[in-house]
Parts: C-alpha cells; structure tokens; sequence
C-alpha cells in the first residue's frame, strides 16, 4: 500500500529509516502482538465474530419459533435471499435507501464546503458564532435532533407553519415531505463534521497559493474548484465516504420522526426495515440477509475508497 | 512532521494576517445569520422546555416566554428513576470512552511505531472494520449477548459500543503517534528507560490531545445510541438509558412535548458540555487526522 507518494499539502518529507537503531525496528517480535491482543481481541468477538453469526443467520429460517428455544433453526440456503429478491417492497425499501442517502450525502457536502469556505473569509467573532452553532448540532443526540425537529415542523404548534404560513399542514403525512423533514434533521446535524474537517484542511492550504489566484482574478467558485477542491481531495474523499456510511445507516431519525417507517411504511429505509423484520415481526433470518445486503453495499464503498487512497499514494 | 510544516505554518499565519483578502462585512452577516439558523432548533427546545404547558401547546407560538417554568423538569425528574436512567447513560459513555482510548492507544502505537508482518493488513482491516455498520449486527449480537447472559444489563451495551469505536479511534490516533519524533524514543531508551516507562510516562501524555479529540466520537456514539438500547434492554428498564427515557414522553398521537423538551434538554446538555470543553483539540485533532 506505499509508494507513489504524490505531492500533497503540507506533507513532510519522509524521512529515511534510522539503520536498525534501538527504535522501531529492534526486536520488533511480540511487542506489537502485545500492544494490539486487547484491540485484537474486542474487535474478534465483537465484530468479527457477529459478521460471521450476521452471515451463517441470514442461511437459516429463524423466527420466533427457533428464538424460544423449541424448534430447530432449519437451513434454508439462500432462501432468505430469495425471498427478498421476490419481495416488491425490499426492492422499493432498497432503491429508497440509496437514493435518499445520495440526497442527504450531496446535500450534507454542498452546505458543509461552502461554510468551510465562508468560514475561512470572516473575522473571529461569525467564525466562532458559526463553530459553536456547528458544535451545537453535531453533539445533539439523534433522538433529541429528531423529536425537536418534529416540534419545530409540528402541524398545531410549531413555529416554522406559522412563519411560512402554512396553517395546519402535516410534514410527516406526505411521503417525499416526511422524507424533506428527515433530510433537513440529517443534514443539520452532520454537515458540522464535514464543515470543521474541510475548513481545518483548507487553513493548511498554502495562503500563497490562495493569494495567487486572488491575483490571477479568480472567482469564489472558480478558487474553490479550480485550487481548493484538487488540493483538498483527501480531505473531501474522507467525508464523502464517512458521510456515506452514515447516511446510509440511517435509523434514529427514520424510526423516530415517521414513526418506524411512515405511514404504511412509505418512509422505511433498510435499517429500520431490518429492524422492523427482525424484532418486530421475528423474521431474524429474513432480517439478517437485508443486514447482509447493507454490508456488502458498504464493503463496496469501502473498496472505491481503498483505491482512491491508494491513487492518492497515501501511506498505511 | 517537525520542523518543515512548523515552519510553514507560521509562514502561512504571517502571510494570512498581512496580505489576505479583506474580510466582508457581508459574509461575516451570512455567517451570523447562517449561525442563527443552526442554533435555533436548540434554542427552540431550551425554551420549550421551559415553557409552561398552555404556551407550548398554543397555536401562536412565540420565540420568547415571560413566564418560565421548571414544571417540564420537575414531570422529567418525577419519573420513575430517570436519574437511573441518567446514571447509566453517563457509566455506559464514560466506560467505552476510557477503554476504547486505552485500547486503541495501544494498538495505534503497534501500528505507527513497529515494522512487522501483516502491519498493512492490519490497517486495511481496520479501515473495513470501520464501514461494518453497527445496526446490521444489531441481530447476531442479541443472540451473542443472550447467549452470554448479558441481556438487560449494562454490558451489552458497553461491550459493543468499544468495539465499534476502537477502528475509528485507532485509524485516527495513528497520526497523533507518528507525530512524536522517534528522536524522543532514542532518547528515552538511551537513558535507560524500559519500554513501558516510555510508553506511559513520555508518549501516553503526548498523545493525550489526540485521545480527546477521539474520545469526542466514541462518547457520542455511546451517549446517543438508540439502537441497542432499544434491541438489548427489553425486559429491565431499570438498566435503561436515556434516549428510551425521553420517548416515554413521546407517544407519536399525544407527545408531551414540555416533557420531551426537558428530557432532551437534559440529555444534550452534558454533549455540548463535553464538546465545548474539547472544541479547540478537536478541530486540530480533525485536521491533523485528515493531513496525516
């Protein structure tokens, strides 16, 4: 996973290996192993091992029947497979999922850049306003996030109706409307993340740099696309990704601003609709297959990203 | 990682302060008022909380009250053992964010500061390890746990939750490691200090900036967790934690919002404390993860 290193911001030169001093490489032996059995360990029963049970479940017919104790889980290969493939909603659910996270991941990252950049163009006072305000947010627990959400968007008593004098319209009603009111919950707690992290890579930016295309006459947007994107990449690689997990897995806000899906489940997202089959209806096979699925659309993203980090020639 | 970028970076603030751009009074106003919008959700739930029932459920809602009360508090702190609830959200956080540190303290330095076999493996295994989303296992872990007997009690919750923030806290204190000269290291060992000695008493305290900021992601995950609670604590509520405490107040046809707004004002509160107080090695913490 080394070499190639490519020129990067603010990146040291790398320094030659010390000739076998007593440092890192003398008697490297069990030393590491040492430091890294207790990670090793957690990560081996508590992760590890659950993916492996996520897999061999998905294999089997495992309601309730087999959870209380009485019957035998019986192996159904593929089945549970089979079934989501057959089921119409699974497909909806799915083809929802993507697309909402798509929309939560491009919104978050458009309104995360761009107060980045306003942030680098203010004096202390709006920037720390800004920065409290992002902090704020980020910290509110998505429970919290999302029953206050739903009072500011509550048809009888919140405020935003009246200030848009909408009367008693329902948000949570309409499904693309339920969904808009999650995407805005979604967005605000975490473009912070994305936000900080973005501006604390662009004030590693050479100011040089900056300066040189406020010289040449080049436009905000021109500055950010042209200068500031390509230099940033991967910085704005890691967020995208993060961004991407996380709203790709989003639960909290789903389960509690529609209600464990909306309205005839207009609103499920896979997480919640795995839960939901899973715990709710004791379907814990055909649960554990849709858990499946997220994982390997996840490992997927996970690869995409492997590679652009090694394009990137960064080092492990 | 010493002296070039130290150097460029005090380059970089002698060039901002003089020849920058000059700052616009329009864009300091955007961000204000920017600000305002993603401050008002929480201050509409303060101020919610605080209300007295008749002005929160009015049809004219107001952005002020005159007469504030602390009845939400007082019906929150009634309920049946909600400072229990509180207790163990607050044992819960503070254990997965002390292991998880210690841990992936541990295994960061394994990492950065030896060369051995499987070393790049590790670290790919580790960045996959990070994209394993949590609530998929949510399934095996529950047999995992009744198997181990640990259903409705605490551990289930803490367990899992170290588990889950350990690649992300490991990935990310990396940098924090190989920031420390291997000078030091020389030196350490030079003047006779063993192994342990030099890592508890010369790099533990060096990383200590970086162990916050991580500590920020994993006390949030385990303070906010919803999922788990809900799947692992079914028959005890007496080992319940918060976020199930708050939607007591919350039934989706008649939310008792004054309530809500307490319990989640309550809830929060602690988090923005925590963030506040780490807020400045968090944001160096986030740039100094990502440059790294």
């Amino acid at each position: 996973m080394r070499g190639r290193p490519a020129p990067r911001v603010a990146a040291p030169p790398r320094t030659p290996r010390p000739p076998r001093g007593r440092g890192r490489t003398r008697g490297a032996g069990l030393t590491p192993w040492l430091y890294l059995a207790p990670a090793l360990v957690v990560l081996g029963g508590l992760l590890a091992y659950p993916v492996q049970q996520l897999g061999v479940i998905s294999l089997f017919r495992y309601t309730q029947a087999q959870v209380s104790g009485g019957e035998p889980a019986t192996f159904q290969g593929l089945g549970n497979y089979r079934e989501l493939l057959a089921d119409e909603q699974f497909r909806q659910v799915l083809l929802t999922t993507v697309l909402f996270a798509a929309a939560c991941v491009v919104s978050t990252l458009a309104v995360g850049c761009a107060l980045a950049v306003l942030l680098t163009r203010v004096s202390a006072v709006p920037r720390l306003a800004l920065m409290l305000a992002g902090l704020g947010a980020w910290a509110t627990p998505a429970v919290t996030g999302s029953t206050v959400w739903l009072l500011l968007f509550d048809a009888d008593f919140g405020p935003v109706n009246r200030i848009l004098g909408l009367g008693d319209h329902s948000w949570t009603y309409g499904r693309y409307s339920a969904f808009l009111l999650v995407l805005l919950e979604v967005v605000w707690c975490s473009f912070p993340f994305v936000m900080i992290t973005v501006y604390a890579g662009i004030r590693a930016v050479p100011a040089e740099v900056l300066e040189a295309a406020a010289l040449d006459g080049a436009s905000q947007w021109r500055v950010w696309r042209s200068v500031l994107a390509p230099m940033l990449r991967p910085i704005l690689v890691v967020v995208t990704v993060q961004s991407v997990i996380w709203d790709f897995k989003v639960f909290t806000q789903i389960y509690v601003m529609t209600g464990g899906g909306g309205i005839a489940g207009q609103n499920l997202v896979l997480n919640v609709y795995a839960y939901q089959k899973a715990f709710a209806s004791s379907q814990y096979g055909l649960g554990a297959a849709i858990g499946v699925v997220m994982l390997l659309v996840l490992l997927a993203v996970t690869l995409v990203y492997l590679r652009l980090l090694r394009r990137q020639g960064e080092e492990l | 990682m010493t002296l070039v970028s130290r150097d460029a970076t005090r380059r970089t603030k002698a060039v901002r302060g003089s020849v920058r751009r000059p700052r616009r009074p329009v864009a300091g106003a955007a961000a204000l008022a920017v600000a305002a919008v993603v401050a008002f959700p929480l201050y509409w739930m303060v101020l919610s909380a605080f209300k007295p029932a008749g002005e929160i459920e009015s049809d004219r809602p107001r952005p002020w009250t005159l007469t504030p009360t602390l009845d939400s508090f007082r019906r929150v702190f009634g309920q049946a053992e909600f400072g229990r609830y509180f207790l163990n959200s607050v044992v819960v956080a503070v254990a997965v964010v002390l292991a998880s540190a210690l841990i992936a303290f541990l295994a960061a330095t394994a990492v950065t500061r030896f060369r051995f076999r499987m070393r790049t493996t590790l670290l790919i295994m580790f960045l996959v390890a990070q994209m394993v989303p949590v609530e998929a296992l949510t399934i095996p872990l529950f047999f995992l746990m009744r198997d181990a007997g640990r259903l409705n009690t605490l551990w289930s919750l803490i367990l899992p939750h170290i588990a889950f923030s350990l690649p992300f806290a490991i990935w990310m204190l990396r940098g924090f490691v190989k920031a420390v000269p291997e000078a030091l290291e020389e030196a350490a060992y030079i003047d006779g200090a063993s192994r342990a000695r030099f890592l508890w008493q010369i790099l533990f305290p060096l990383v200590l900036p970086g162990l916050v900021a991580t500590s920020v992601f994993s006390f949030i995950s385990a303070w906010n967790d919803f999922l788990f609670a809900k799947s692992f604590i079914i028959s005890d509520i007496s080992q319940s934690t918060l976020p199930m405490a708050l939607l007591v107040f919350y039934k989706p046809d008649d939310p008792d919002w004054g309530g809500v707004m307490a319990a989640s004002t309550v809830m929060t509160v602690p988090v923005l404390v925590f963030f506040v107080l780490v807020q400045r090695r968090l944001v160096s913490g986030l740039g100094g993860a990502v440059k790294e």
